[in-house]
């Protein structure tokens, strides 16, 4: 199978040998090819090219409508869980399965959906492209990481079947409760959770090795780490973040699985449950919880951090215009992936720990907001004076600044101890959570897949559709999400199936609920519309030109859009420059691609990088 | 990368910044296999110090006094209860295997296919002489009455953290031994030599993969060291 690479290989050795011969100084030279062309695996059969997949873009492509297809399930979930909200009324839910159905949403809209896509599916479709590799390093292991995922949700919705049902601990599913009777699922729902849990983490650690291994090792040749898209950057950073992350949840799976099948007292105290006491006995749940926050904390960056780097390339392409402070920006992803190991506890101020930990955290998490803060000032600078195309991309774009700045804002309340406390378990931190780290990579992703949906069919989606998708979203998550920091303010609790007609509670907060409600059916309802654009647009959508957006980073450089298998053709890309060089003084064009020589556009003053 | 032009490039600190400023590679002439072996020997670090973490803060908090430790692990010898009788003759089987793999990796990379097998295949047996060994202390404890829910010495975390941590060092170990001894028949075959393709990934065999397999072995052996001394000698 590998001759006629073979072949290409020895004619490649031939040209790469003369490079450094040449005696005057070329200024279009790059560093002679380190490493023989990559050894691709060629499928035969359509098992192996379409179910079997190790061509990453298939992979990614497999990934990203997994992970959509679940979050679809998550997004019923919220549905139901505020129709029982706002008219409890109705009965529609028992309490049991609302907190079911709180704990399924929780988990599958963070792992499930954001991470599995952001990583695992523009992981694998932009990483190698943009790196300018044929494919990720080891395409077989990459196959396995995409189907222990389906296994994982496969058996995260088996829970769905199992006698008393999925889990409802709460997404963050701390024990004892969890395991405990009185909790729905406490023995069956929570083991499949576990289990999926640690396949997940499995699957994950095969592809993210793959994906650090592409962006250090399989650059092409010209592609120094500093002229890498903001875009791999930003999933290079998550991956790293997830490798050392995920560890933290799979050690509190696995001792938590323990706790409940084998009895064991990892986290379990001396409880008397239901009149009677149990054998479990010096056992301490905090420590769950510093293992879960240990995990969970970064993860709130393995979701952003991608999403940072998205939409740094997004406003660049659509604004024309030159990132501002690149540097900055990668430092910034790097800080910030760095500081999120120790923020953990203060996801834990009302846990009981020592006060003074609380101060520590409190000052790392205030630390945090530097780096960030760069970077929204250096978007808001890419875009100043820029010339900005209202096209889909940027519309998301620039709605994931405002309601990324929005949920950054609250999260500094949040992040002070003192402020915390009160507003603990309250509506406010349901509000804040979903603006930062719901809403805000959402936005990026549908900006992303508007962005990228010619590079995977060759065809546009519909721009009305997608307009009319792009502002029900944006003005209904903010009918959603502005009323509950209202809610949370007068004190209403989360995680209550039904805000009784108490004395404590104005009634303004019950006719807000329902004025919710409406709010999350009709946005939801605006993700069918998207759902169809992007089914229907593969067939009927108007055939894109190549590089239809004029951007610069290499997966728009392939010799065939979509490219084919192999990516790159006989020869590999050769990379001059960053991917910014947009609106360049003295430049023919208003865009520079990394492949084009420096002797093709002299007289253009680029930066040099 | 040709052996002659990595000896071209800066060396000690000053090769950090060069090498991550320049393109391709940010390490540079080492396999992907190589570089990615770390990384995930990195990660499983992270794994196996949230056990051992949570392990101290397990036996930390618990109610009753934590089992003592000298006289759970020691073994009858000639009638004398010696402490750590067992464990020292496990911990020497298992660092021993690491020196074959080493001499295996050298032999490897001279192409000195008999003398490499032989050594893979010593390794495979002092990490099987491991597991046995370790099977052989769990049926011993199990018969004194230790459970993973409780046992007759003390805190009943104890038991539960020993059987959790040591079966999932054990695992690892397993899985070790299971790619030696396929090792082993690779080198006695000669894939190696003549490059013959992976079952599964279809790809070229190389001498390297042996070296990537001795980093996980080294690294399992030095997990074992750090359980040794929180476990045993705690």
């Amino acid at each position: 199978m590998s001759d006629e690479y073979e072949h290409k290989l020895e004619a490649k050795s031939d040209y790469t040998g003369d490079a450094s011969s040449v005696s005057t100084p070329d200024i279009d030279a790059v560093p002679d090819a380190e490493l023989p062309d990559q050894e691709l695996y060629h499928s035969h059969s359509w098992w192996t090219t379409y179910v079997f997949s190790q061509d990453a873009k298939y992979i990614g492509i497999q990934y990203a409508l997994t992970a959509i297809g679940t979050g679809l399930l998550g997004l019923v979930l919220s549905w139901l869980m505020r129709i029982q909200l706002a008219w409890p009324g109705l009965g529609w839910l028992e309490p049991s399965s609302y907190y079911q159905f709180v704990t399924m949403h929780g988990m599958i809209m963070v792992v499930y959906l954001l991470t599995a896509l952001f990583l695992g599916g523009f992981g694998n479709l932009l990483i190698p492209l943009m790196c300018g590799a044929r494919d990720m390093a080891f395409p077989y292991v990459n196959m396995l990481s995409y189907w222990a995922f389906v296994v994982a949700v496969v058996v995260l919705l088996a829970s769905f079947f199992v006698p008393g049902g999925p889990t409802g601990a709460g997404w963050t599913l701390y024990p004892p409760q969890a395991i405990t009777a009185g909790t729905p699922g406490y023995n069956g729902g929570i083991i499949l959770m576990l289990i999926s849990l640690i396949l997940f983490v499995a699957g994950f650690t095969m592809g993210g090795l793959n994906y650090i291994i592409t962006v250090l090792q399989l650059r092409a040749r010209g592609m120094t780490l500093m002229r890498l898209p903001l875009t791999i950057w930003g999933i290079f950073t998550a991956t790293v973040l997830a490798m050392f992350a995920f560890p933290a949840l799979l050690v509190g799976c696995l001792m938590m699985t323990l706790d409940s099948l084998l009895g064991t007292s990892f986290f379990m105290p001396a409880m008397v449950s239901l009149g009677e006491t149990l054998t479990h006995e010096g056992g301490s749940p905090i420590l769950f919880q510093h293992l879960f926050w240990f995990f969970g904390h970064p993860e709130v960056y393995i979701v952003a951090l991608p999403a940072f780097g998205i939409v740094s390339d997004l406003l660049s392409v659509h604004s024309r215009k030159t990132i501002f402070g690149y540097r900055m920006m990668v430092w910034a992803i790097v800080g910030i992936g760095a500081l999120s190991f120790f923020v953990w506890a203060h996801h834990m101020y009302v846990s009981g720990m020592n006060p003074w930990f609380g101060f520590f955290f409190a000052t790392t998490t205030l630390i945090i907001a530097v780096p960030t803060a760069i970077k929204v000032y250096n978007w808001i600078l890419t875009l100043w004076r820029g010339n900005i195309v209202l096209s889909l991309p940027m519309l998301f774009s620039l709605g994931f600044i405002v309601t990324f700045l929005n949920g950054g804002l609250t999260g500094l309340f949040l992040g002070n101890v003192t402020v915390d406390v009160p507003l603990s378990d309250t509506y406010f931190v349901v509000a804040h959570f979903h603006m930062v780290m719901g809403i805000a990579p959402i936005l990026v992703v549908f900006g992303a897949i508007y962005h990228w949906y010619p590079l995977v069919t060759g065809r546009m989606m519909n721009e009305t559709l997608g307009k009319v998708h792009f502002w029900i979203t944006f003005i209904g998550s903010y009918a959603i999400y502005f009323p509950m920091h209202y809610q949370g303010f007068v004190g209403v609790p989360r995680r209550y199936y039904e805000i009784y007609d108490s004395p404590y509670i104005d009634v303004s907060t019950l006719l807000l609920n329902k004025f919710i409600t409406i709010a999350v059916l009709i946005v939801g309802a605006a993700q069918l519309l998207f759902l169809y654009n992007l089914f229907a647009s593969a067939r009927l959508g108007k055939k894109a030109e190549k590089n239809p957006w004029k951007a610069n980073s290499l997966e728009w450089q392939t010799p065939q859009m979509p490219p084919e298998h192999g990516n790159w053709g006989k020869e590999l890309p050769k990379v001059y420059r960053w991917p910014y060089d947009f609106s360049v003084p003295g430049a023919k064009e208003d865009y520079i691609p990394q492949t084009q020589p420096p002797s093709e556009i002299i007289g253009a003053k680029v930066e040099k990088t | 990368m040709s052996d002659s032009s990595l000896d071209n490039l800066p060396k000690g600190w000053k090769s950090v910044p060069n090498d991550l400023g320049s393109d391709q590679t940010a390490f540079k002439g080492v396999q992907w296999g190589k570089a990615m072996m770390w990384i995930f020997l990195l990660s499983d670090t992270f794994i196996f110090s949230c056990f051992l973490i949570s392990y101290m803060k397990g036996r930390a908090s618990t109610v009753v006094d934590w089992p003592n430790t000298s006289h759970v692990f020691s073994l009858d010898f000639m009638g004398v209860p010696v402490p750590l009788l067992l464990i020292a003759i496990m911990t020497f089987v298992l660092i021993t295997s690491s020196g074959t793999m080493a001499l295996a990796v050298k032999y490897g990379y001279e192409k000195n296919r008999k003398m490499c097998g032989h050594l893979i295949l010593a390794t495979a047996i002092g990490g099987l002489i491991f597991v046995g060994m370790q099977a052989f202390e769990w049926s011993k404890l199990i018969h004194e009455g230790v459970r993973p829910w409780s046992n007759p010495f003390g805190a009943g975390q104890f038991g539960s953290y020993f059987f959790m941590i040591t079966g999932f060092h054990g695992t690892h170990v397993s899985i070790g031994v299971i790619f030696l001894f396929i090792f082993a028949r690779k080198v006695y075959r000669g894939d190696f030599d003549t490059g013959r393709r992976g079952f599964f990934t279809t790809m070229k065999s190389d001498y390297v993969s042996i070296e990537i397999l001795g980093l996980y072995w080294h690294f399992v052996d030095l997990v074992w060291v750090f359980i040794f001394a929180f476990f045993y000698l705690w």
